[in-house]
């Protein structure tokens, strides 16, 4: 049971602290993060900088909170899309079952067979590439299948539960149903979901600003500054290192509590 | 044979509709790769020439039956940022790109099976093995890639990072490439077929049966064996051709970081280009590999598991 | 198992950035003696000259045209490197001379060119070069295909053109005296049609293969008319992706890379020495004057003092580099003209007090598309939006892939601003002036001066070869005084040669001369 809690809250903490930052990051920085020769070029990590600087001289610490925040706000873009659009899908099909049901858990399988950065790459082509709305669009449709299925499932174990033909029986209308009654119990299934969701999201943007398709400079993403960083391994490796590290620990530290947040639930039902 | 038939028509059906929609999406948005292609020297005659030699002027469906036609009889058509058939750009790529799948989906197999077989209902350093499982996840391969390409390419020389070796005349040193762009690829998704795996074979193991079968003095690891894995397989195979689109998409990137001239590489590279005819060929060839290797899993997973073989026995 | 193998490879990746930091901290001076895990295989130098291939691997940045004939190609990285496989009747020297290649020799007074054809000049297919192949590929860029311009609108001049079987005799229709330049175009057998995909010229070197986005393959060719090359083989490689060029070079996979930055440059180690040219490119900020603002003189006017070319060259370049001021560079000589270098010195109130001046007291946004394989350009643009915050200019950079920049923003003309370097395809004035004619099919800035027009007219009919010079300069002035670009610099050209290699041969124009490479020792 402790054990249990234990992800959860170092989870918890380790999110906090990483989301603390990235607010941070939105309001101060130490150094303009766009900011040419705030330093020598090429400096390593030191007091005055903690990660060194690049090329340009520029604040290294200071250009990845603000990419850590371009990254995460754009996973959070594409979750909402995606969650928001697969949750209703999800919903209706469960709760109400039928054709359409059928059809589009086919529609579903078609996608979730599929490559999702592949298909991401197809949509961000026909949007055109170097454009943040565009990358999130793309993602975001690219999500919404999953949750589509995850909530689906979720929605229709609780329709024949009970408690829920009995508020069917006391006359509730099929929308409180659903939003009063059912979308709450769905929670337990639904947040690791989330948590997931915003995990693959990050990588997802990390990979194509990697690419070179999505965010483009000065606004970097660390998927962007990444590759850069790659160009500059020999002279500034903390570049590459620190980069990396902050995608590394923003990742984990929303896994640990999506695993949290699963013990947990598995503990309570 | 009725559950093969019907496995392989759904897969078509899939890959019909995906490239369709590919299709469609790309012609929407194509109107100018007449444009692209004459460049300074475009005059309304010769772009309207040049949109019937390409046969841009009919209509979709016909277009789309076209392309289809061309695509079963081997032929992809013309890129337009190369002027070369699409077909002889991708063949020498093709290779790279499936070889380095297989290779990364062997290693995940190879790693993963036994990792999560052998964890499942050991209690020891749970703690710090689902952190290290979380931070295997959380570790992107192009990350990975920068760092091995770094410490065994540039430092210890083991390969040469930048410089894929032709397969033909170097044929371990491009296995060796490749197993590298491989274990980029594969960390990931290792993490998270072994965790699959543990929490599947530990539910089975929480079963009545199982524990009435130690219970009666059966040898654990026959238990194990005989009756576990076999229940538990079939989700871990559907959960592996699912890694397989995974791995076909990590290839993406993982080409790019390595400089491995595959599919992923000219994909992108074409994506920027607006080279709609090699896009689209190389999406429904990925596309195609995908479906194949969920077909694939899917009969495994019905041999494996005997409640669909008495289903088909019936 | 696998936290060992994940910590051991944290570890181990940090540790070796660290040295590998250090190491790159300090080019140059340390002495001969390299590390002992550089005396790989890979290292020519650490082994007699036999043992190792007669052949090199070039890294080259972007892919090249879709059509490898050289009569179509466009880009100047295709030209760059096809200068090894083609040669026209004369070609430059690196001293910016013309010399007889496929002629023997020429008589010129101005208005009538003789030349003569040289005897036992064969094409890489075996077959000799006839009169007839020389007639015809100056034909193929005079004349148009279908009412269309010809493709090199300056062969035009040519009033008449007659031949026997070893003398061609070519008429103006006035005396020109930078005509010359013009016949370095490649001289193509007539009888073959396969130049798109397997060019067949008489360059010292020929072409074998190429695979798109990864390779082309050249070797000598035995049969060279002149002196042949050193090296039995070339591979170019393509490493489109900035990032990858240094860990290549590192590894040994590529023995030569030229139009590196000084970032880069600064980060090679002792295996390579550095050469340096200059790029001969006119690097500058391109404004499409069809889009608003820049239709604009003040506002274009603005730009260029808002952006302080010497800390482009500080931030971005380690000071390497010449500024210009309009679109010529210095190692064009008398055409140059420095007083133009710094007519727009930085100065951030004026660039304000303009922009007020037109109607944009608080700035305005724009979008500068770069395209994504030429680091330079990259770099160059991100410290010119810096620049321009202070102006209140809001720019943002858009990276687009090389194909898609040569379609959108050079033949499509779809952009508002773009850093790129254009470079001269002869080593005339012409050849970087023309461009902005109004009517040219290049003008790929919508520059419109009639009084540029007039000048250029003037120019090309000019007999005088001072007059004519007065003219050039002149088109350049009035470049500058109407901002119709915010110029910036010649590039200097960095090219990291594997220790072991020589001869490498800079020219005042863009092309990349592997002829002369070759092995020491």
């Amino acid at each position: 049971m402790k054990r249990r809690n234990g992800f959860l809250t170092a989870g918890l903490v380790l999110t906090g602290l990483v989301a603390a930052l990235i607010l941070l990051g939105a309001f101060w920085t130490p150094y303009d993060p766009n900011a040419m020769a705030a330093g020598p070029k090429f400096d390593s990590p030191s007091p005055a900088h903690w990660m060194g600087t690049d090329n340009f001289g520029r604040d290294i610490f200071s250009r990845v909170l603000q990419g850590a925040g371009a990254t995460a706000s754009i996973a959070l873009a594409t979750l909402f899309i995606g969650a928001a659009g697969g949750c209703l899908a999800g919903a209706l099909t469960g709760y109400f079952g039928g054709a359409a049901d059928e059809l589009l858990m086919r529609l579903n399988d078609v996608l979730t067979a599929f490559p999702s950065i592949l298909l991401a790459l197809v949509v961000i082509s026909v949007l055109g590439p170097g454009k943040k709305i565009n990358v999130i669009l793309a993602l975001g449709l690219v999500f919404i299948p999953s949750f589509a299925r995850v909530s689906r499932t979720a929605f229709a174990s609780l329709r024949d539960v009970n408690y829920i033909q009995s508020a069917r029986l006391m006359g509730a209308s099929n929308l409180r149903i659903l939003a009063v009654h059912m979308l709450p119990n769905t929670a337990p299934v639904l947040l690791p979901a989330l948590t997931i969701g915003f995990n693959n999201a990050v990588l997802a943007e990390a990979s194509m600003s990697f690419l070179g398709i999505g965010v483009t400079p000065p606004d970097a993403s660390l998927g962007y500054m990444l590759s850069e960083a790659q160009g500059m391994l020999f002279a500034a490796p903390w570049y590459a290192a620190g980069t990396g590290l902050v995608i590394v620990a923003m990742v984990f530290s929303v896994g640990l509590l999506g695993e949290g947040l699963r013990r947990r639930d598995k503990g309570v039902l | 044979m009725n559950y093969l038939l019907k496995r392989v028509l759904a897969g078509l059906a899939t890959m019909l509709a995906v490239s369709f929609f590919t299709f469609a999406a790309f012609s929407l948005i194509s109107g100018d790769t007449a444009t692209a292609m004459l460049g300074t020297s475009a005059t309304p005659e010769r772009l309207a020439a040049l949109r019937a030699e390409l046969g841009l002027d009919r209509p979709l469906p016909v277009r789309y039956g076209a392309w289809l036609a061309g695509f079963f009889t081997g032929d992809l058509g013309v890129s337009t940022s190369y002027s070369q058939p699409v077909r002889d750009l991708l063949a020498p790529k093709i290779a790279l790109t499936l070889g380095l799948s297989l290779v990364s989906f062997a290693l995940i197999t190879a790693v993963s099976i036994p990792l999560g077989v052998f964890t499942a209902g050991r209690r020891r350093f749970e703690g710090a093995r689902t952190v290290l499982n979380q931070l295997g996840m959380a570790v992107p391969p192009f990350f990975t890639g920068i760092l091995l390409s770094w410490f065994f390419g540039v430092g210890l020389k083991w390969f040469t990072p930048g410089q894929f070796p032709d397969a033909k005349q170097d044929f371990a040193g491009a296995a060796v490439y490749l197993l590298f762009a491989a274990i980029a690829l594969s960390i990931p998704r290792i993490a998270m077929t072994a965790r699959m795996l543990r929490s599947t074979v530990q539910e089975e193991l929480g079963k009545d049966y199982v524990r009435t079968a130690i219970a009666r003095g059966n040898d654990r690891g026959q238990v194990l064996r005989r009756h576990v894995l076999k229940n538990a397989l079939p989700p871990v195979v559907a959960f592996l051709a699912q890694t397989m689109a995974e791995i076909v998409a990590g290839s993406i990137v993982v080409e790019q970081v390595f400089v491995i001239p595959g599919l992923g590489q000219m994909l992108v590279s074409s994506i920027s280009n607006r080279d709609y005819p090699v896009v689209q060929a190389i999406v429904v060839i990925l596309a195609l590999w995908v479906v194949l290797a969920g077909t694939a899993a899917d009969l495994i997973s019905q041999r494996i598991d005997p409640r669909l073989r008495l289903g088909g026995a019936a | 198992m696998k936290r060992k193998l994940l910590e051991v490879l944290l570890l181990l990746g940090l540790l070796s950035a660290a040295l590998c930091g250090c190491g790159g901290g300090s080019t140059g001076k340390t002495a001969e003696a390299g590390p002992a895990d550089s005396a790989g295989t890979q290292d020519p130098a650490a082994q007699p000259a036999a043992d190792h291939p007669n052949a090199i691997t070039v890294g080259i940045a972007q892919d090249l045209d879709e059509s490898l004939d050289p009569h179509l190609a466009v880009a100047a990285g295709t030209k760059e490197i096809m200068f090894n496989v083609f040669e026209g009747l004369v070609k430059p020297t690196p001293d910016g001379d013309l010399v007889p290649a496929v002629a023997s020799e020429f008589t010129s007074d101005g208005t009538t060119y003789t030349f003569t054809l040289r005897q036992g000049v064969k094409f890489h297919n075996g077959d000799a070069v006839e009169m007839r192949d020389v007639v015809y590929s100056i034909n193929r860029n005079r004349l148009a295909e279908d009412g269309g311009e010809p493709l090199i609108p300056a062969l035009s001049a040519i009033k008449s053109m007659t031949a026997d079987d070893t003398t061609l005799t070519i008429t103006l229709d006035q005396a020109n005296t930078e005509f010359l330049a013009y016949l370095t175009l490649a001289i193509l057998p007539e009888d073959y049609d396969g130049q798109d995909t397997a060019p067949v010229g008489t360059g010292p070197f020929k072409f074998v293969s190429r695979a798109a986005q990864d390779n082309i393959v050249l070797e000598r060719f035995e049969d060279y008319w002149g002196e042949p090359a050193y090296l039995d083989k070339v591979t170019f490689k393509i490493i489109e992706n900035a990032d990858s060029i240094l860990m290549s070079l590192q590894s040994g996979a590529v023995d030569l890379f030229a139009h590196l930055t000084s970032t880069q440059v600064a980060q090679l180690g002792d295996d390579f020495n550095i050469e340096e040219g200059t790029m001969n490119l006119v690097q500058a900020m391109y404004l499409n004057h069809a889009e608003k603002p820049f239709d604009d003189v003040r506002v274009r006017q603005a730009l260029c003092h808002a952006v302080d070319r010497q800390q482009i060259l500080d931030l971005a370049f380690d000071g390497y580099g010449s500024l210009i001021g309009s679109s010529m560079y210095p190692a064009f000589g008398k055409y140059f003209d420095d007083s133009l270098t710094n007519h727009y010195p930085h100065d951030v109130e004026k660039a304000r007090a303009l922009l007020a001046d037109a109607g944009y007291p608080d700035g305005f946004a724009m979008t500068i598309t770069v395209p994504s394989n030429y680091q330079p350009h990259i770099d160059t643009a991100q410290v010119i939006v810096e620049q321009l915050k202070e102006a209140g200019i809001t720019a943002e950079i858009q990276l687009v892939e090389w194909g898609s920049w040569l379609s959108d923003v050079y033949a499509g003309r779809q952009y508002q601003a773009t850093v790129v370097g254009v470079d001269a395809s002869t080593m005339t004035a012409r050849a970087l002036l023309e461009r902005f004619t109004s009517t040219a099919g290049n003008n790929f800035i919508n520059y419109n001066s009639p009084l540029y027009d007039s000048l250029f007219v003037k120019a090309t009919s000019s007999a005088g070869e001072a007059a004519q010079t007065e003219f050039y300069k002149e088109m350049e002035a009035d470049l500058t005084k109407n901002a119709a670009n915010v110029y910036i610099q010649d590039l200097a050209d960095l090219v990291a040669v594997r220790k072991g290699l020589t001869g490498v041969r800079f020219y005042p124009i863009y092309v990349l001369d592997l002829a002369g490479v070759r092995y020491t020792a």
